[in-house]
């Protein structure tokens, strides 16, 4: 291939050369996964996300609509193809331009994983949970996420999660502390996070 | 639009301009402060921190060891993921490849994540050469580069600037990039940060291109990660239709599984948050999701000259997390700029050498003195990069690169240099600390006793005037800290 490509692995061999070789092993001491499980990982999930001055509530499976509802009362919103609960105010995800999706006040979607240790909700942007763009643009996002999909720290979320898929870790709404490290949540992203916990 | 480093006065002198800022020192000494409280309360809360940091290292170490064989594994992944892959032997070339990239698609504004290593290679620069404006979208990074300024921190590159001058920063300069300031602006930190959501808004909407880097790259699967807080990551990797990332060679770890080690100690060190706002992952081009054109540049431009260097190669491991710098009682008082490179700080001053090669620039040879020695930076560090070991090293470098055989002032003249740039500062008692000249073995050490209490001849002159000449300390260095708390 290219000339660059070619030198830059020479230059990378001639570096290595005079250190002794050896196979790649890629044989690691995994013994920082070895820690006690917390004891109750949705709970924990819980009083973590709301650390990060996000809404969280958790809802039963049948006061899901309802607490959707709550939360979007009087918004226009858009929502994944495959989102498992309807909305009567919503439309769905049909490849708005991004000045369109500048017009939604809120985005509802489902998620793939939840991190009890750090808070974090992963979406791998699936069909309930839509292209990244739609979680994005809107003001609020409002993410719903079942008990059993929560797992104990990151080590666990990593072995479910498929590489190949995009994804996008969130944990509270985009925030900054560029300004004498003042904390402001809301900068670029939805500057309101709502977590909806559904047991 | 924002400054460069090149012509930067050398260390010493950067120094103690920056030590007569008074703003700038309150600002920092507050800034660090907060931060590694809030660092070492989140790493607390870690039981198997100490396995996190020896996982982290031997990942790392792995790659670099076998550096040649996952740049190759890592191409052919990203290859089959969809994006195109360039390598970049030095700034030159990469800025190169990016500016065709961006003259390819006819576009004359890119919008930008912040990224050290396009910081490095001085891309905005030479974009701008080419008529292409590179918008900076984090929010300390438009206020650098709104005023004109050179960033500070790794983390947060405008922690030298209070809110009273980042509103009027805004106010002035805001109209000319894009959309106004809002009229009444005041300093509050929400709607500073507000103002700076309407004015990228508009650039996001209408970028057909962005740039950014990446915080890791995943060998056996071709992923780039990028870790941010603000969304104007996101917004840069999910908008724009095309998307060049500009990866050090670095950069890369193994296997998807090697995440999980870095995205628990990255967020603790570098903010001091159990886990950061937004995490992206993206493997090449998505179906009908995010940029459909990927590119990705590999640069070189240096880190195959640290490689080659047995004791210094482990700062290749660093993942940029900043935790050296807040725990460095250095820069704490002098600031980044002083350092004169985008890699300020602990790591800084061993990387530029390794990168840039000694003997070259007195700029350069300069920053391993730039330090105590007094260890904090090796003990925060999530991938336990002996920094203070390869500081030593590297003076070694230094004084034998510059030995013409005549005694070697402008050797002994850094070394002394090198413990007092404090002066006349609260440092003045913190000269030639015992605790430092004791680690020093060899000749240097003896030539550092003797040379830099004398009227130093040469090059030492030149120094002079940026410090006192040491006298003999009151108490060692670390005795200072633990006494003072820095506060003296
Ligand atoms: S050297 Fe270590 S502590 Fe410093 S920025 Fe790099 S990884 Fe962080």
């Amino acid at each position: 291939m290219s000339a660059a490509r070619d030198e830059i692995l020479g230059r990378v061999r001639a570096a290595l050369a005079p250190s002794a070789k050896t196979e790649r092993s890629r044989v690691i001491s995994r013994s920082y996964r070895d820690v006690t499980a917390p004891a109750d990982p949705v709970s924990l999930f819980v009083e973590r996300v709301a650390d990060y001055q996000a809404t969280v509530r958790l809802v039963s499976a049948a006061g899901v609509a309802d607490a959707i509802a709550a939360e979007t009362e009087g918004m226009h919103c858009i929502v994944p193809v495959d989102l498992p609960w309807d909305l009567s105010n919503a439309e769905i995800d049909d490849f708005q331009s991004n000045d369109e999706l500048d017009t939604f006040d809120a985005v509802v979607t489902g998620a793939q994983v939840g991190i009890a240790e750090t808070g974090t909700i992963v979406l791998d942007h699936q069909g309930d949970q839509g292209r990244r763009a739609i979680t994005l643009v809107p003001d609020r996002h409002i993410c719903i996420i079942r008990t059993d999909q929560i797992v104990a720290g990151v080590p666990e979320a990593i072995a479910e999660l498929n590489p190949q898929r995009a994804q996008t870790w969130i944990s509270g709404p985009s925030a900054t502390s560029d300004i004498e490290l003042t904390r402001v949540e809301g900068v670029h992203g939805p500057r309101r996070l709502v977590v909806l916990v559904v047991y | 639009m924002s400054g460069t480093f090149v012509g930067m006065p050398a260390f010493p002198s950067a120094a103690r301009e920056a030590l007569q800022d008074d703003q700038l020192r309150r600002n920092l000494a507050n800034a660090t402060g907060v931060i590694r409280t809030k660092r070492a309360e989140v790493v607390d809360e870690v039981d198997n921190w100490e396995e996190l940091r020896v996982a982290g290292a031997a990942i790392k170490d792995e790659v670099l060891l076998h550096l040649d064989e996952y740049l190759i594994e890592l191409e052919a992944s990203l290859t089959a993921a969809g994006a195109a892959v360039h390598w970049a032997r030095d700034a030159d070339e990469a800025c190169q490849i990016v500016g065709d990239i961006a003259a390819d698609h006819e576009v004359d504004e890119v919008v930008k994540v912040k990224s050290m290593a396009t910081q490095e290679i001085g891309l905005n620069e030479r974009l701008a050469q080419r008529g292409i404006s590179a918008w900076e979208t984090d929010l300390a990074e438009l206020i650098v580069q709104l005023g004109d300024d050179l960033p500070s921190h790794i983390l947060v590159p405008a922690i030298h600037r209070n809110r009273d001058e980042i509103r009027d920063i805004f106010v002035e300069s805001m109209a000319s990039a894009g959309k106004p300031a809002p009229d009444g602006l005041t300093n509050d930190p929400a709607a500073l940060a507000n103002a700076s959501r309407l004015h990228l808004r508009e650039k996001f909407m209408r970028a057909k291109m962005a740039v950014s880097g990446a915080n890791f790259a995943v060998a056996d699967t071709g992923t780039l990660v990028v870790v941010e807080s603000e969304g104007n990551g996101r917004m840069c990797l999910t908008l724009p239709e095309v998307l060049v990332s500009v990866v050090g060679i670095e950069k890369i770890v193994p296997s998807w599984e090697d995440l999980d080690v870095f995205l628990q100690t990255l967020p603790r060190s570098s903010t001091g948050e159990r886990m950061n706002p937004y995490t992206s992952t993206w493997s090449g081009v998505n179906d009908a999701d995010g940029p459909q054109e990927v590119h990705v540049v590999l640069l070189d431009n240096g880190r195959t000259r640290a490689l080659a260097d047995e004791v210094g190669r482990q700062a290749l491991r660093c993942i940029r997390c900043s935790a050296c710098l807040n725990a460095c009682p250095v820069y704490e008082r002098t600031g980044g700029k002083a350092y004169g490179s985008v890699y300020p700080g602990p790591i800084g001053a061993i990387l530029n050498p390794l990168m840039k090669g000694v003997g070259v620039d007195e700029q350069t040879d300069s920053l391993p003195y730039a330090s105590s020695l007094c260890g904090a930076c090796y003990d925060v560090c999530p991938v336990a990069i002996d920094i203070p070991s390869v500081l030593v090293e590297l003076r070694t470098q230094v004084v034998d690169s510059h030995r013409g055989g005549a005694p070697d002032a402008f050797g002994a003249a850094m070394a002394g240099a090198a413990v007092s740039f404090g002066s006349p500062l609260p440092w003045k008692t913190v000269v030639l600390a015992t605790g430092w000249a004791g680690r020093l073995s060899g000749p240097l050490a003896g030539r550092v006793r003797s040379s830099a209490l004398k009227n130093v001849p040469g090059a030492a002159g030149a120094w002079a005037g940026a410090r006192d000449i040491p006298a003999l300390p009151k108490e060692s260095f670390r005795a200072w800290m633990k006494r003072t708390g820095g506060q003296e």
